[in-house]
């Protein structure tokens, strides 16, 4: 039951404060897991979206990681062992070779929607 | 094994260095069979060390090699194997229960025997020699009996032995013949000053005193009279009045010996027979016989290099020593007497503080040529490195010697050439050193592995860091204890920062001193920080997305992302009641059960969603959370004690169950654990352990920075018979004292390793508070104690808290990769091709 491509869709799911700021929660969109994450820099608050499976760790845990950054890039750290993956471009940090899913994330009267 | 075409070796003797010959050899790669013969019952053993018996360092912990390690290199090893017949010319040797032994080439390393003077009375009962561990087992079985000990002979090794006497609780006397002690290596004035250090610390010497006859004592169990008609009343008399070579072999078979013993060998270390080696103290070139382990290592290696067909001459060694006799330091380099022509003395001389330095130089004050050094050796290294290096001296040479006004000229590592000695144990030059770097050893550690460097007596470990620093910095290897990019400290200086700064969050530390957003090494070590110097509950919201996830849900997440949990089991000890409960929860959540290494139940399996229900009954049912998953205090076992066992004497469960509780939810730079044993059997393992107890018939010994796991290390004596008060307060001192200066995960073991002067200096700052901070250290853990929350009771009682604990923001839904199967009537996490042979194996989006 792979998700479909074409069939983006922009999906309602929760409520502002139901996020957590510099931390992640999960969501089921479609069947399929996502993790999303708040980031606070300071100056503004950013949103990322990116798929809840550890492709390494080969377990669904991605948004119980820690945020950072490295170098420029926010990344969040696999609380399993450690790789850590690009929030904006779900380019994993360690391996060339890995990478997950991203998706669109907005904020829209105080509601979060990921489009898929 | 082809044996003909090998050359066979027999090495006779198995001392240190008998096996550092046998260690070489077999390095050298050089194609050859070896056997040893050993008289003794018990192969190479450090004999460097050997008071330290005495301070609870066991046989096996002064063993150089063993059985299987032998074996594993292909070394035939034979104990117990005292050689009586040397056969030159078949080339057979033959023990005393005669087993013969061909060779091509055979390697005496016989060493030496203590020296007993022909004194009447030398032969009776309590009159003892020091050299093997045979020996100490004597010494401690007759110190039992005796109140008073007399050490004969005040040289190194004499001193050594009074050590020993006096850790094992004798009133020490030390009589040496000479006007001075450590005649050999001391000028008077210095061997005067270390003999008021002696006796500062407890042991009387008499100099200048000729032992005539040893008889039966009033009051004690001997009487020594002495030639000048004085008198000294002993229970136990200890001959260590030096060493003769054991060449009794060699001169009973023809070879050649010198007028005053010892086997002759020229610079390949051969004796008059062209098969048959000498080394070591049995040994004797051009006339001298060397009783210190780094020139017999030298003997070893040239012998080796001659057999091997290599290139290696034995030349002379170097006779300088430093070591800490009974806490005072001393040092002797070279030419201490200054015998050669024309030499310049320079000499400092702080009587208030006990310190005499003397440096000897060459007549054009161009060269070191020797020094004394009595109460402060910090010069040692560089003065050594002056003298055999020959490098050319300062125009200032007294500067070296004067206390460091700041501007003492420093000896850099790259003042060194590459040819320079830096450890004389393992024969490691500089380059070496550089070599070994440019190989690709990156860390001291590595280097020490590699090139074995600072692993003999340790001398040269502040030297060579300095190369090792110095050299990785050349090669642009940043030597940063940065703790990560967001932070240009060390994690002890960020403790510094937080607690002087009064810092309670991570945003406010980042916007004083640190850079970008954080990432998972600074914020958890931020976050472990924060609970040691203010004990918040790691779960406040400025605190919880600092935590890694095992801290976050206060479980340890397993490899499908589910969590297992440990309650905490104080000292082990468990009701049928908490037992059943357990049992209970299990079997209501369905979670595997294991029992665990610290004496506790560790359940496994529970999805992140299920955990506030599970703790809400294990709390109800009146367990607290035991921090299985955090750096902290994790148990205190204990064996059973004096309660119930016939051979304990103090009672080690209340003992564990009252630390336990002291401790428990103290964060750390890594976990901590403890063990508390009844008796000496020590069935708890408490010498595995960061903190380990032993009771003792007078109340608790103390053992600090052991652990188990990928390194093991025996936990080092850190004081004796304690009482209760005392034991807490020595354990707060050293676990605040970690706690406030380790580096971001390193274990009580390495840190003491790491700090300079290692248990020595630990044992000052927490027992004689050198660093005058031991009432802090017990305020601020009192303070932790006192502040004690038990998160999971605290995480239930919090709505904000909970709302953390699901998988799906949005549905109340379960994770469905999360599968199980049953193995031994339990569950275990399915593997991938049970999940797909369910038709279970969840869609996965690839990109």
């Amino acid at each position: 039951m792979l998700t479909q491509a074409n069939t983006q869709n922009i999906h309602d799911i929760c409520h502002l404060d139901d996020l957590v700021i510099n931390s992640g929660v999960c969501a089921l969109v479609d069947g399929m897991q996502v993790a999303i994450f708040t980031v606070s820099t300071g100056q503004e608050t950013l949103y990322f979206a990116i798929s809840n499976w550890d492709p390494i760790g080969q377990a669904n845990v991605l948004y119980r990681g820690i945020v950072g950054t490295l170098k420029e890039k926010i990344v969040v750290a696999s609380p399993l062992y450690k790789e850590h993956y690009d929030l904006a471009s779900g380019n994993c940090i360690e391996r060339d070779d890995v990478k997950v899913q991203t998706f669109p994330v907005h904020i829209e009267n105080d509601r979060v929607l990921i489009e898929i | 094994m082809n044996h003909s075409s090998q050359q066979h070796i027999v090495v006779i003797g198995n001392g240190m260095v008998g096996h550092h010959f046998v260690e070489q050899l077999v390095n050298s790669e050089y194609n050859c069979r070896i056997t040893v013969l050993s008289g003794e019952s018990r192969l190479a053993y450090d004999r460097v060390y050997l008071s330290s018996y005495f301070s609870g360092k066991t046989a096996e912990d002064l063993a150089l090699t063993d059985e299987k390690t032998y074996q594993d290199w292909g070394v035939e090893a034979v104990t117990n194997a005292w050689v009586t017949d040397i056969d030159r010319d078949s080339k057979v040797v033959t023990t005393k229960d005669g087993n013969t032994y061909s060779y091509d080439k055979l390697v005496l390393a016989t060493g030496s025997y203590p020296f007993v003077p022909p004194i009447p009375g030398n032969d009776q009962p309590h009159c003892l020699v020091y050299r093997t561990i045979e020996d100490l087992e004597a010494i401690s079985a007759s110190a039992q009996q005796s109140k008073i000990g007399v050490v004969v002979g005040g040289g190194l090794l004499g001193l050594e032995a009074a050590n020993a006497l006096k850790q094992a609780g004798l009133e020490t006397h030390v009589v040496e013949f000479a006007p001075q002690l450590m005649a050999v290596q001391l000028d008077p004035m210095g061997g005067d000053l270390l003999k008021q250090k002696i006796e500062a610390l407890g042991v009387t010497v008499h100099t200048q005193k000729a032992t005539e006859v040893i008889e039966k004592g009033q009051h004690s169990r001997y009487r020594m009279k002495f030639a000048d008609g004085s008198h000294l009343e002993t229970d136990l008399v200890l001959f260590s009045a030096g060493i003769r070579p054991s060449d009794q072999l060699a001169k009973e078979f023809g070879l050649v010996i010198g007028e005053r013993g010892g086997i002759v060998i020229d610079n390949q270390c051969k004796t008059s027979d062209n098969d048959i080696y000498a080394i070591g103290e049995c040994a004797l070139w051009e006339k001298r016989i060397y009783g210190l382990v780094a020139p017999g290592y030298a003997m070893a290696r040239a012998a080796v290099a001659d057999i091997s067909g290599n290139e290696g001459a034995f030349t002379g060694a170097d006779m300088s020593t430093k070591l800490k006799l009974m806490g005072v330091e001393v040092g002797s380099i070279g030419d201490a007497h200054v015998r050669t022509p024309g030499a310049q003395v320079y000499t400092y001389h702080d009587q208030p503080a006990g310190v005499y330095k003397k440096l000897v130089v060459d007549a054009n004050r161009s060269l070191v040529l020797g020094a004394v050094l009595i109460g402060d050796t910090s010069d040692y290294d560089t003065l050594l490195q002056y003298s055999l290096n020959g490098i050319a001296l300062p125009e200032s040479p007294q500067a070296l010697i004067l206390p460091s006004s700041g501007d003492a000229p420093l000896l850099g590592a790259d003042a060194l050439g590459d040819t320079a000695t830096i450890c004389s144990c393992h024969n490691v030059s500089k380059g070496d050193i550089v070599g070994a770097i440019d190989g690709g050893c990156c860390s001291l550690g590595d280097v020490k592995s590699s090139t074995k460097a600072s692993t003999g007596c340790g001398g040269c470990a502040a030297l060579l860091k300095n190369i090792v620093d110095s050299e990785l910095e050349k090669r642009g290897v940043e030597v940063s204890k940065a703790i990560c990019e967001h932070f240009d400290f060390t994690r002890q200086e960020l403790y510094h920062l937080i607690q002087v700064g009064g810092i309670k969050s991570f945003d406010e530390l980042l916007e004083k001193h640190g850079t970008g957003l954080g990432c998972d090494i600074c914020k958890p070590a931020a976050g472990s920080i924060f609970a040691s110097v203010w004990n918040d509950y790691v779960l406040a919201r400025q605190h919880q997305p600092l935590q890694d996830t095992n801290d976050t849900y206060l479980g340890n997440m397993q490899k499908d992302g589910t969590y297992s949990i440990v309650p905490r089991v104080a000292g082990g000890e468990i009701t049928p009641d908490k037992l059943i409960l357990l049992g209970e929860v299990a079997k209501k959540y369905n979670l595997y059960t294991k029992i665990t290494g610290g004496q506790r139940i560790d359940l496994f399996g529970a999805r992140v969603e299920q955990l506030p229900a599970i703790w809400q009954a294990l709390v109800e049912g009146g367990f607290e959370t035991g921090h299985a998953y955090a750096k902290a205090l994790r148990t205190v076992k204990s064996c059973v004690g004096s309660t119930w066992c016939r051979y304990g004497v103090q009672d080690s469960v209340t003992k564990a169950i009252d630390l336990e509780n002291r401790y428990k939810g103290l964060r750390a730079p890594h976990k901590i654990k403890f063990a508390v044993s009844g008796c000496t059997r020590e069935c708890a393992e408490a010498q595995g352990k960061d903190i380990g107890v032993i009771a003792t018939e007078n109340g608790w010994n103390l053992y600090v920075c052991g652990n188990g796991g990928m390194k093991p290390r025996h936990a080092d004596l850190f004081a004796t018979d304690l009482d209760d008060e005392t034991l807490v307060k020595y354990i707060d001192r050293v676990l605040m004292f970690y706690a406030k200066t380790a580096d971001r995960l390193q274990r009580t073991s390495v840190w003491m390793e790491n700090l300079e002067g290692g248990l020595d200096y630990l044992k000052s700052v927490v027992i004689d508070d050198a660093l005058g901070i031991c009432d802090e250290l017990e305020a601020q853990m009192q303070l932790i104690t006192d502040s004690y929350q038990c998160e999971w009771k605290t995480t239930i009682e919090s709505p904000e808290a909970l709302k953390r604990f699901r998988q799906f923001v949005n549905s109340d839904e379960k994770d469905s990769n999360i599968q199980f199967v049953s193995e031994r009537e339990q569950i275990r996490p399915a593997t991938n091709a049970e999940k797909y042979a369910a038709g279970k194996a969840i869609p996965v989006a690839i990109v």
